[in-house]
């Protein structure tokens, strides 16, 4: 027997079972920080009809919503940076975002009831997704509109921004947003996307 | 200047992930199967903590396998034998029953081996450390944790051989 071949066997021998995301030991770990307080960001993804969403929540409330053309692992680092890196894969946490998004794909569900932490949108901008959460399903405004009822008629341009990088996509909807023109204009998730969701509330 | 995607941002899930695995073989070489869910779990709840403070461009592994070494020395003292009510965490299976005779007789060598051997052997080969770091943690110079090493793989080989041809 080679030293290489000990060396092989030890590895084997001791292999770490059960630490995967999926693992006990992981969610053993998450339940652990959460009850001491050192979870900051929880995180799961969630299967859509527009593709794979990744939902992010802190102790407040649903931070971010990301569409995976946005990429996943771009938008952990931005949350690790901008709120905290100690974030976990904790689905748990999530499964009522992640229910009540499954209602709302099936036609089931018109409003989200879930705490928001809007702490990622300042200024104007959090005002216009205060204002954006009080659009009802199947409505549509246009960005002037938002501009006004946010507080700042002459700010249309900010407003389409605010809503392009709205970090909490569907829940807090943008996507009823459109130009004056009756266009849809621009979307997080894409335009198709956008255009998907309005005919999907036209129809409900 | 824009700030790079160092060790401080990065979210603490992409780490267990990374090193989980390593972790969990250190722990279950430090401590056997029945204390290693434990070791483990408390390095990363420490880690957790200590994680938005840590230097960027520290070497992970190695701050990670230290503060599952020192885990490990409080699991040997008995300090932290003050056990977590479970409440309603998942319960996690003290021992694997597929495991084979062969696992456990080297497992016994290396409990075997003199304790120096024993943890440079563990921290090089199955945390993979440099030498210098395993010194540290040995409190030896890289020179000593090399020999160390070279002495307790060609122990176990030894030990090994002798205990298969049975």
């Amino acid at each position: 027997m080679t030293d290489k071949q000990i060396i092989d066997h030890l590895t084997n021998a001791f292999a770490g079972a059960g630490v995967d995301s999926d693992g006990r030991l992981h969610s053993r770990l998450a339940a652990l920080a959460e009850k001491q307080g050192l979870l900051d960001v929880s995180y799961r993804t969630v299967d859509s009809p527009l593709g794979l969403l990744l939902l992010a929540a802190t102790g407040e409330g649903l931070v971010r919503v990301a569409f995976s053309c946005e990429d996943h692992d771009a938008v952990l680092a931005r949350l690790a940076s901008d709120i905290s890196p100690r974030i976990l894969r904790t689905p748990r946490r999530l499964d009522e975002a992640a229910r009540q998004l499954d209602e709302y794909f099936a036609g089931k569900r018109r409003a989200f009831r879930v705490p928001v932490d809007l702490q990622l949108a300042h200024g104007f901008r959090r005002s216009v997704l205060e204002h954006l959460r009080r659009i009802p399903y199947g409505v549509t405004q246009s960005y002037a509109a938002v501009a006004r009822a946010a507080g700042n008629p002459s700010a249309v341009r900010a407003a389409a921004s605010a809503c392009s990088h709205n970090p909490l996509p569907l829940v807090v909807p943008c996507h009823r947003v459109v130009r004056s023109d009756g266009t849809t204009g621009e979307y997080l998730g894409g335009p198709d996307a956008k255009r998907a969701l309005l005919a999907m509330e036209a129809a409900a | 200047m824009t700030r790079s995607l160092d060790a401080a941002v990065r979210p603490f899930e992409g780490i267990v992930a990374e090193h989980g695995p390593m972790v969990m073989r250190v722990c279950r070489a430090l401590l056997g199967p029945a204390d290693a869910a434990d070791a483990w779990s408390e390095t990363f709840l420490s880690a957790l903590e200590a994680y938005p403070k840590l230097r960027p461009g520290s070497s992970i592994r190695g701050w990670l396998v230290t503060i599952a070494h020192r885990k490990a020395i409080d699991h040997l003292r008995g300090a932290a034998r003050t056990p977590q009510p479970a409440g309603d965490l998942p319960e996690i299976p003290a021992t694997d029953p597929a495991e084979s005779s062969m696992d456990d007789e080297l497992r016994a060598a290396l409990d075997a081996l003199p304790a120096k051997q024993r943890g440079a052997v563990i921290y090089r080969y199955l945390a993979d450390l440099s030498y210098a770091e395993v010194g540290d943690l040995l409190e030896s110079s890289a020179t000593a944790a090399r020999r160390s090493a070279a002495d307790g793989i060609a122990s176990l080989r030894k030990r090994f051989s002798k205990g298969a041809k049975r």
